[in-house]
């Protein structure tokens, strides 16, 4: 795997997201997710960066200089638990409907709307899951699908 | 505590005078007038420039001569556009910068409002930091932490933007104090591992290299990188960035390498067997195609921006730390070695025997740019503080003027801005009234920002610039003459228009012209005595004239191209 997570521990100021995008853009970085969101602690945001092994030091270090990053770690995968959430709009007729469903929620997904031709799937876990959902509902007709980024969390203390 | 209340414009003001700010660079307008009505009474000078741009420059020739924090303030809109330049400048030469700029209305923000501009988004990139302010209270702490962001670590510019509300709201003065920054804390002082790992591979060299830049002036470590040098008699070589660094002169300083480097220092690198590099960013003038360069050398990097260290070439032993610390470890750390460099000080020197710097004046033939250079230095003060255009010329200064002392050389290396040389010695001499400030220009460049030899005539600043005339963007013309078979596509600018020494006069300088090689002493002479107003001296140039040594971009520093005949090689 040459994937790389990164933790990026951030104050919560106007224009961080901003100046972390701008920065991964402006240097031509790799990014394969980026999620954003509050922490426990007040007045800090978390985002998690995955990126690929060969940019991942440029990437620390150059998101290191912006005065709002206060910190990153480097996630060791062996020792991460990820996950993201996944929404996913797919069309159904009589002849699937049952099908579909039994499908997705073998895969662990969870039915969240079902109409007469279509039906809404929630999901979270690793994106290799998700990937495997999607490739699964692909034959049926997805209408709409989106995902909210990847997180990720240490294990150990 | 005073109980008494002050406007948010006063309050830039006072926090100015708070950080000891003795002179400014600016030019007003709507969203920034309130702050210069407090301006008029203060003790701070403001100096008016003709273009933002020239005001920015202004502010960094300021910075880039004392070491010190240039202050630069415009208003919203087109005044902050025009920053971008001399700020994405001041982030490329890592010069300490405050950029103050006044910004529409806060309820106004965001409804394309007039003379609105993003300034924040548009500068996020161009700066090492910036803010907007919301409320007046908060001030005087930004502009204090401001100053700390641009002034420490790695130096850089810094802006605040304040909305016109703002600065008309009344709050108390509240004493700012530095308080931590938890994203902020640069590393001043190495690991001593890492600088024992360095004093061992400089120990086992045979031939070892000072590649030295603008990082140790920025350290006002000049003085311990002489001592390192000369105890272990280490050569060296400086950046454009870092000329004066360590004296020209010296029998170890064998001075700039790279693209228009002189042989003997590109060459000394390809043949070195450790690099130790101090303050330098592996910046593509000097390492051309980074693959072939220093192959055979081993590297130690310090430099106090840690995201340097790895960027170009990975380093045998990477050191983060400020460079007067580094250097100060090392000189412990190698006691009393004994560094045998004899030979390879004698192969350097053999080298730079047989590849000298060279020009060629004829005694009734047009001027040329080294000549003319090395005349003036022979009439110069010792201290005189040099500040370039960019081009040619810029890179026979760097070649053939004998730098000293560190902060005697303006110039700029990283982007490179064509209209920076005049706006620069005009914040230069700023600093230092009685020195000689020498702006010495190509008519390119000049032709940039010359509206600003008003502010230098008007603000009684008297500086002395030199205008190479070659009546051409002479390096655009060079890599024309080498890359386009001599098709001279928009770099010709003619030898006659404007007429320079006319002018001079009518902004309020006096004007001199030379053109051959008999006026070259008796004009700067006459240059050198007038010290009541700027001199502008025209000097007429051989538009046929080409800088070498040169390394074309992207080639390797084992092929150096010593003149035209040598271009064949290419
Ligand atoms: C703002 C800007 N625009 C364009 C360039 C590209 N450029 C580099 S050198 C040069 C010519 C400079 O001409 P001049 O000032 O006459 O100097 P000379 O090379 O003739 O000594 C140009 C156009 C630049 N460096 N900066
Ligand atoms: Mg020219």
């Amino acid at each position: 795997m040459s994937e790389r997570i990164l933790s990026v521990l951030v104050e919560d100021k106007p224009g961080v997201l901003a100046r972390v995008a701008s920065t991964i853009s402006r240097r031509g970085f790799n990014i394969n997710s980026l999620a954003v969101g509050p922490t426990n602690i007040e007045g800090r945001s978390k985002m998690t960066i995955v990126t690929e092994l060969e940019s991942v030091e440029q990437v620390k270090k150059q998101l290191n200089k912006l005065i709002n990053v206060i910190k990153i770690v480097e996630l060791d995968p062996d020792n991460t638990i990820e996950s993201e959430v996944l929404l996913l709009k797919v069309s159904i007729n009589k002849d699937t409907q049952t099908s579909v469903i039994e499908k997705a929620s073998l895969s662990g997904a969870k039915s969240v709307d079902v109409g007469q031709d279509y039906a809404v799937f929630e999901m979270t876990g690793s994106s290799k899951d998700l990937d495997k959902l999607e490739n699964l509902l692909k034959p049926f007709g997805i209408i709409e699908m989106i995902r909210g980024g990847r997180i990720a969390i240490q294990t150990k203390l | 505590m005073s109980e008494e209340k002050l406007s948010g414009a006063e309050l830039v003001v006072r926090s100015l005078e708070y950080m000891n700010i003795s002179t400014i660079f600016g030019l007003p307008g709507g969203a920034i007038l309130p702050a210069y009505d407090p301006l008029y009474d203060s003790p701070i000078r403001h100096i008016l420039a003709r273009h933002e741009q020239g005001s920015g420059h202004m502010a960094e020739g300021y910075a880039q001569a004392t070491g010190e924090l240039g202050v630069v303030i415009a208003t919203s809109g087109p005044g902050a556009t025009n920053l971008i330049t001399p700020l994405t400048n001041a982030l490329m030469d890592s010069t300490p910068l405050l950029a103050i700029t006044g910004q529409v209305a806060s309820e106004a923000i965001g409804n394309d409002a007039f003379q609105e501009a993003y300034t924040v988004g548009l500068t996020m990139a161009a700066t090492k930091h910036n803010y907007l302010i919301t409320s007046a209270e908060e001030i005087p702490q930004v502009l204090l932490e401001a100053k700390h962001i641009a002034t420490t670590g790695r130096p850089g510019p810094v802006l605040v933007d304040i909305p016109k509300d703002i600065l008309n709201q009344k709050v108390e003065w509240i004493e700012p104090k530095l308080i931590e920054m938890p994203g902020y804390k640069p590393t001043l002082e190495p690991n001593p591992k890492m600088i024992s790992q360095a004093a061992e591979l400089i120990k086992q060299s045979k031939k070892p290299i000072l590649y030295v830049g603008g990082g140790i002036i920025h350290s006002k470590a000049n003085q311990e990188l002489f001592e390192l040098a000369t105890k272990f008699k280490i050569p060296v070589v400086t950046t454009l960035m870092g000329r004066g660094a360590f004296p020209d002169g010296n029998e170890l300083c064998f001075e700039m390498p790279g693209m228009h480097g002189n042989y003997t220092a590109t060459t000394s690198i390809q043949k070195s067997d450790l690099l130790i590099a101090i303050g330098v960013r592996f910046d593509d003038r000097v390492t051309a195609n980074p693959k072939f360069f220093a192959q055979n050398a081993k590297v130690i990097h310090a430099d106090i921006d840690p995201a340097e260290i790895g960027k170009i070439r990975e380093p045998e032993v990477p050191i983060v730390g400020d460079a007067k610390s580094v250097i100060t470890g090392l000189i412990e750390k190698l006691a009393d070695t004994d560094l045998n460099t004899s030979d390879w000080l004698n192969e350097l020197n053999q080298m730079k025997k047989e590849y000298p710097l060279s020009y060629n004046q004829e005694e009734k033939g047009p001027l040329k740019v080294p000549f003319v250079l090395e005349e003036l230095q022979k009439l110069a003060d010792d201290d005189a503080i040099v500040v370039s255009g960019v081009g040619q010329h810029q890179m026979w200064i760097s070649q053939h003027w004998n730098f000293t002392s560190p902060n005697t050389w303006l110039n700029s290396g990283g982007l490179g801005t064509m209209g920076y040389s005049l706006p620069a010695a005009i914040g230069a001499k700023a600093a230092y009234p009685d020195r000689q400030i020498l702006a010495l220009d190509g008519d390119g460049c000049f032709q940039m920002t010359c509206q600003e030899l008003i502010t230098a005539s008007t603000e009684n600043i008297p500086i002395k610039i030199v205008v190479f005339n070659n009546g051409n963007h002479g390096m655009v013309r060079q890599w024309q003459k080498i890359f386009y078979k001599n098709r001279f596509s928009a770099s010709e600018l003619t030898h006659h228009t404007p007429d320079y020494v006319a002018l001079a006069e009518s902004m309020g300088a006096t004007g001199l012209r030379m053109i051959e090689k008999s006026d070259v002493k008796k004009v700067f002479e006459k240059m050198l005595e007038i010290d009541d107003k700027p001199v502008l001296v025209e000097c007429i140039v051989d538009p046929e004239d080409m800088v070498f040594p040169m390394v074309p971009a992207g080639g390797s520093n084992d092929v150096v191209i010593l003149n035209e005949d040598d271009l064949k090689k290419l």
